[in-house]
């Protein structure tokens, strides 16, 4: 993997993105700046682990937040609740969302398509009722506020680099996971699993991890945002959340690696300055929804990269036609 | 090696397969024949998994396969092409022989280790040996026709298959790649010993190269034989090769 990235014509760019990255918060940045890209970085691996089995594995995941509101409440009850390092409910917090992946998806992957999602949306809004209803565990329509954080975690800086090392961390892992045999496997599930079964490929068994390896990296997501805002409420599960990170998926490209990051990234900046003027955020969102439906159908990141292929390869065919004219004088 | 006894299968209150038998035998070319909606592929697709069969036994050496799913049944060492192509579109050409290649050697669950090392030799090896080597980089969806049709072998040929099932593998083809694909199924059946069992409209083509012949007539097997008996089976001229049964090049029975 780490071979692949280096080999990249594209490394570069990810490489100097890092470094502003890293030094913005020792130049004095605002805090609510800090805090704004903190939130990025959480909803962008929230994105990502959705594009998993949307982009990749073409599955009508449309309930991805149930599995990162599983994580950030677990790893918020284990921190509020028991005595337990911090470290234990961190794990806790995305082993819970695979396993919640699990069960969901064990369902799942036995419907197709369109089954497939509104089984999930059923599954996802009965966890939501859960949380919702039971107020002596989860805090209810609440939910749980000012959750300890060790002192090491208590600046905002350091909550930064953190989420930022954790982000990287899963990105790499995402990445390897992408171009192993198990995600070339998963593509080509999406685009003809008729055809996989009859090379060998047990579909269901491959999306099924698909969908724990997207919950357990939701978890993480929920851990982060527990990091970062110290408190979790029903709303992380509520299914419209489910349809935000779907449409960063479909705003950034969903056919691109990082393309939900570019999305999760746009959506947030929206919402944050957006909202500030107005409080039909959702109607925007809509207004959003239909734009890209049929002016960027491949998504901002897809678009990027279609335009600047086709502005390479008319410098090329330019380069061509000058090697041409010149050889014919 | 494979043995279909008394089959039968029905979409509703239509009988596709109604007592449909088969055998064949290790390193053999079997063809089946026989007119449009005979149920050839609904045949072909029994055999591999993708349906289910109402009634009926298929024996594949010596274990009973029917009702498997067809990724069992593959790994048991079936593998199959379609008649509608069916490949990966968006991948490359590479990646969709690749894909097969990987499950064949237990490697689809595989998380950690790039794709793009694994399983290269085996597959360049196979697109040189259906002579699509120079279109590996290309995307599936963006190849002619013929050549998809090709590529569907290739990724059949990449889960090593003891038994290859090719469901008019020239179907729509020009004249010369139907050639070109009949002598590469002659190849594998005679350099890599491969058994075959195709269906095939070109009579000619199929009395040319197969081995034994099995003719399919409403869902129901009329014969399985040697080329010569088939031909010159009195029912089988009546049902299916018709008036031109007694010159084979009649070409095109049931366009």
């Amino acid at each position: 993997m780490v071979k692949g990235l280096i080999d990249s014509k594209r490394l570069w760019p990810v490489l100097g993105i890092f470094v502003i990255l890293l030094i913005l918060p020792p130049l004095h940045a605002p805090r609510f700046y800090i805090y704004i890209l903190s939130l990025m970085f959480v909803t962008s691996l929230l994105a990502m682990s959705l594009n998993l089995t949307v982009g990749y594995g073409g599955m009508f995941q449309f309930h991805h937040c149930a599995f990162y509101g599983v994580g950030a409440y677990t790893f918020a009850l284990m921190l509020t609740k028991t005595s337990l390092p911090m470290w234990v409910g961190f794990i806790a917090g995305p082993i819970a969302a695979a396993v919640v992946g699990l069960l969901i998806g064990w369902f799942c992957v036995r419907l197709t398509q369109l089954y497939f999602g509104m089984l999930q949306i059923s599954l996802g809004s009965l966890i939501w009722a859960i949380v919702f209803r039971w107020y002596n565990f989860t805090g209810g329509d609440d939910g749980i506020h000012g959750i300890p954080r060790p002192s090491i975690l208590s600046s905002s800086n350091n909550t930064y680099y953190f989420i930022l090392l954790v982000l990287v961390i899963c990105l790499a892992a995402l990445y390897t996971i992408v171009k192993s045999p198990f995600g070339a496997t998963l593509q080509a599930i999406r685009d003809n699993p008729q055809r996989c079964e009859a090379v060998g490929i047990n579909v269901r068994r491959h999306q099924l991890i698909a969908i724990v390896l997207a919950a357990f990296f939701a978890g993480i997501a929920g851990d982060l945002f527990v990091v970062l805002e110290r408190s979790v409420f029903p709303d992380l599960l509520f299914w419209t959340l489910s349809l935000e990170i779907f449409i960063m998926c479909l705003l950034g490209g969903w056919f691109t690696f990082a393309g939900p990051m570019l999305g999760a990234a746009i959506i947030v900046a929206l919402r944050t300055f957006v909202g500030k003027y107005t409080e039909y955020w959702t109607l925007i969102l809509g207004v959003i929804l239909i734009l890209l439906i049929f002016f960027l159908p491949e998504g901002v990141m897809g678009y990027l990269l279609r335009i600047s292929k086709s502005a390479s390869q008319r410098i090329s065919g330019r380069s061509q036609v000058d090697a041409a004219s010149r050889g014919h004088a | 090696m494979l043995q279909v006894e008394a089959m039968h299968k029905s979409f509703g209150d239509f009988a596709a397969v109604y007592g449909a038998n088969l055998n064949v035998e290790r390193g053999e070319l079997v063809a089946v024949i026989g007119p449009n909606g005979a149920g050839k592929t609904t045949l072909f697709n029994l055999i591999t998994g993708q349906l289910r069969p109402d009634k009926g036994k298929i024996v594949f050496k010596g274990e009973e396969i029917s009702g498997l799913p067809p990724y069992e049944i593959c790994k048991r060492g079936i593998g199959r092409s379609f008649q509608i192509v069916n490949i990966f579109p968006r991948l490359t050409v590479f990646e969709n022989v690749q894909v097969a290649v990987l499950s064949q050697q237990r490697k689809s669950s595989n998380l950690l280790s790039p794709a793009q090392n694994l399983a290269v030799e085996e597959t360049n090896r196979i697109l040189e040996s259906v002579g699509l080597s120079h279109k590996a980089g290309s995307i599936a969806g963006s190849l002619s026709h013929g050549d998809q049709k090709v590529l569907e072998i290739a990724i059949a040929l990449g889960n090593e298959p003891e038994l290859l099932i090719l469901d008019e593998p020239t179907a729509g083809m020009s004249p010369e790649e139907t050639t070109a694909t009949m002598e590469l199924i002659k190849q594998l059946a005679e350099e890599q010993g491969l058994t075959i069992l195709f269906c095939e409209h070109d009579m000619e083509m199929v009395f040319d190269i197969a081995q034994s012949i099995m003719v399919m007539h409403h869902g129901q097997t009329l014969i399985q034989g040697k080329p010569e008996e088939v031909r010159e089976n009195k029912e089988v001229q009546e049902a299916y090769l018709g008036l031109d049964a007694a010159q084979p090049n009649g070409g095109e029975v049931d366009a």
